[in-house]
């Protein structure tokens, strides 16, 4: 069986995927704005002040939006939901649904999530699951 | 500076054949596309000294035709590169850089013959889609595009049957329009138990893939009258982006792209939504004519549902949409913009097979990538 694609790390990024290798979903926040933004880059994407810092948020949110994929990508089994979470600390990110049957009747928008972490080759790649 | 009617398309053209065309590939069809473009103006390809394209290099378009272009635009940004196209070439036409600009598109979508693999440049690898949104397991532009759709429903009200009531009423456009791919009329219970692509999106909420292209041909409007065809003067023109990964979007409702390119257009054009005879917005899938009629202004937030549901854009109504059938039943190549604006040069030309009477003011609303850019073209056949 064909195994799910394993992300590839840029140098921008590394720091977030040196955190989920941690178990830890960490995210840039910028000083001058006191905002967390997504995805990574050494800048805020408002005000692009270059003093941001990499900091843990708390790995929960809720589900913002997502559809059921019916037409399976490698290594996975079809169906099964393409999800946005919506951080508590803001950004958002595209995520998987795991822990639970991903049905429209169990995926109920602005349910709670919280992260937790998916192996995918060498890398932990970061998905949510309900809130406990 | 406006362009504002300063510019006219003077000819425009499909391919001969649309929709399964394994004999031709990519560039081919670009060429297919541009020789019925000078047919169909009966323009010297002598005085073509400007080339736009997406899909290929204008530089490869310019030679396979032989043409020694001193503007070229190769703008690619998904389907809506078309608009951007026509926007760019507008003004390098009323600033004097060229006088004759042929823009193309040609695309083996159904036959791939001729093209490079799926996905595209961006999607791959290290960069941010490829470790952020491609590790989640989407599968082509169904699995991605509808990302919001839920949230529309649950933020708007709008229902599964006045989604599926999209696909029925362009169906019913193509059924008056013999080019089209898909003719047969639908019901919203055929749309519904049609199979499911992408909850909530079904088979027939979803674009064909086929083969085809098209061509048009712009010069400056002093010029227009050396040809025999009406011109169709461009009145206004906007484009814009907002971001190529669709996670990212600012709010999963309503596209930036389309609001800011829309205001643009209306606004050089110097009309309101009053005095707009046609409508074409690009359907990759059936809740962008939905998003479009709120972003462009026709319908108040959470409106377009219901006035579609009401009959408003289908043949009769007052407000004609997607008139050749759209992306959901006419053709839907990959890039599918120019055939959103060859529709708009018909109807203000009164050549459509669905003719609507008396159009003046057309508007065509283009989309890039999925909700990522956008583009807008405002045409009539008034001058002054
Ligand atoms: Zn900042």
């Amino acid at each position: 069986m064909p195994s799910k694609l394993v992300p590839e790390a840029s140098p921008e990024t590394q720091p977030f995927w040196d955190g989920c290798a941690a178990g830890q979903l960490r995210l840039q926040r910028c000083r001058s704005c006191d905002a967390f933004y997504f995805p990574p880059r050494p800048f805020c994407p408002t005000c692009l002040s270059e003093d941001v810092v990499w900091e843990p948020v708390s790995g929960r949110g809720r589900l913002h939006t997502y559809l059921i994929n019916h037409r399976a990508a490698p290594g996975f089994e079809a169906p099964y939901a393409i999800a946005v979470v919506e951080l508590d600390e803001g950004p958002r990110m595209m995520t998987n649904i795991v822990g639970v049957e991903n049905t429209p009747d169990n995926l109920v928008l602005d349910m709670a999530l919280q992260v937790t972490f998916e192996s995918r080759g060498e890398m932990m790649l970061p998905v949510f699951e309900p809130a406990r | 500076m406006s362009i504002r009617q300063q510019i006219a398309i003077v000819g425009a053209a499909e391919t001969t054949e649309l929709g399964h065309i394994p004999g031709m590939s990519s560039i081919e069809l670009h060429a297919d596309a541009a020789r019925n473009a000078i047919a169909d103006c009966g323009i010297d390809p002598a005085r073509i000294d400007g080339v736009a394209c997406a899909g290929q290099s204008p530089v490869a378009v310019a030679q396979y035709l032989g043409i020694t272009p001193r503007y070229l635009d190769g703008t690619s940004v998904g389907g809506c590169s078309f608009m951007l196209h026509v926007r760019h070439a507008a003004a390098a036409l009323a600033a004097g850089m060229c006088d004759t600009v042929l823009i193309t598109h040609g695309e083996s979508g159904r036959s791939r013959v001729g093209v490079g693999g799926f996905g595209g440049p961006g999607f791959g690898g290290a960069t941010l889609q490829g470790q952020f949104e491609a590790p989640y397991g989407p599968t082509g532009p169904p699995t991605m595009f509808p990302m919001g759709v839920l949230r529309y429903m649950k933020d708007f009200g709008l229902t599964h049957e006045q989604l599926a009531m999209v696909a029925v009423v362009q169906r019913e456009w193509a059924g008056r329009n013999p080019r089209a791919m898909m003719r047969d009329p639908i019901t919203v219970e055929d749309v519904l138990a049609s199979r499911l692509i992408a909850y909530p999106m079904h088979l027939l909420e979803c674009c064909l893939v086929t083969d085809g292209g098209g061509a048009l041909i712009l010069t400056r409007a002093d010029r227009a009258g050396d040809f025999p065809t009406p011109p169709v003067y461009v009145l206004g023109t906007g484009e814009s982006s907002e971001t190529p990964m669709v996670s990212q979007m600012e709010d999963f409702t309503t596209s930036k792209a389309f609001r800011v390119s829309s205001t643009q257009a209306f606004s050089e054009a110097g009309i309101s939504h009053s005095d707009v005879d046609h409508l074409m917005i690009y359907d990759a899938f059936a809740h962008l004519p939905i998003y479009g009629l709120e972003d462009l202004g026709f319908v108040g937030r959470g409106e377009a549902g219901a006035f579609i549901e009401e009959g408003n854009t289908r043949p009769g109504g007052r407000l004609p949409l997607n008139t050749n059938g759209g992306g959901l039943s006419y053709t839907h190549t990959g890039m599918y913009g120019m055939f959103a604006l060859q529709e708009s040069v018909r109807q203000v030309r009164g050549t459509a097979p669905a003719q609507v009477p008396g159009v003046q003011i057309s508007v065509a609303q283009g989309v890039g990538g999925m909700f990522a850019a956008a583009g807008t073209v405002i045409l009539t056949n008034q001058n002054g």
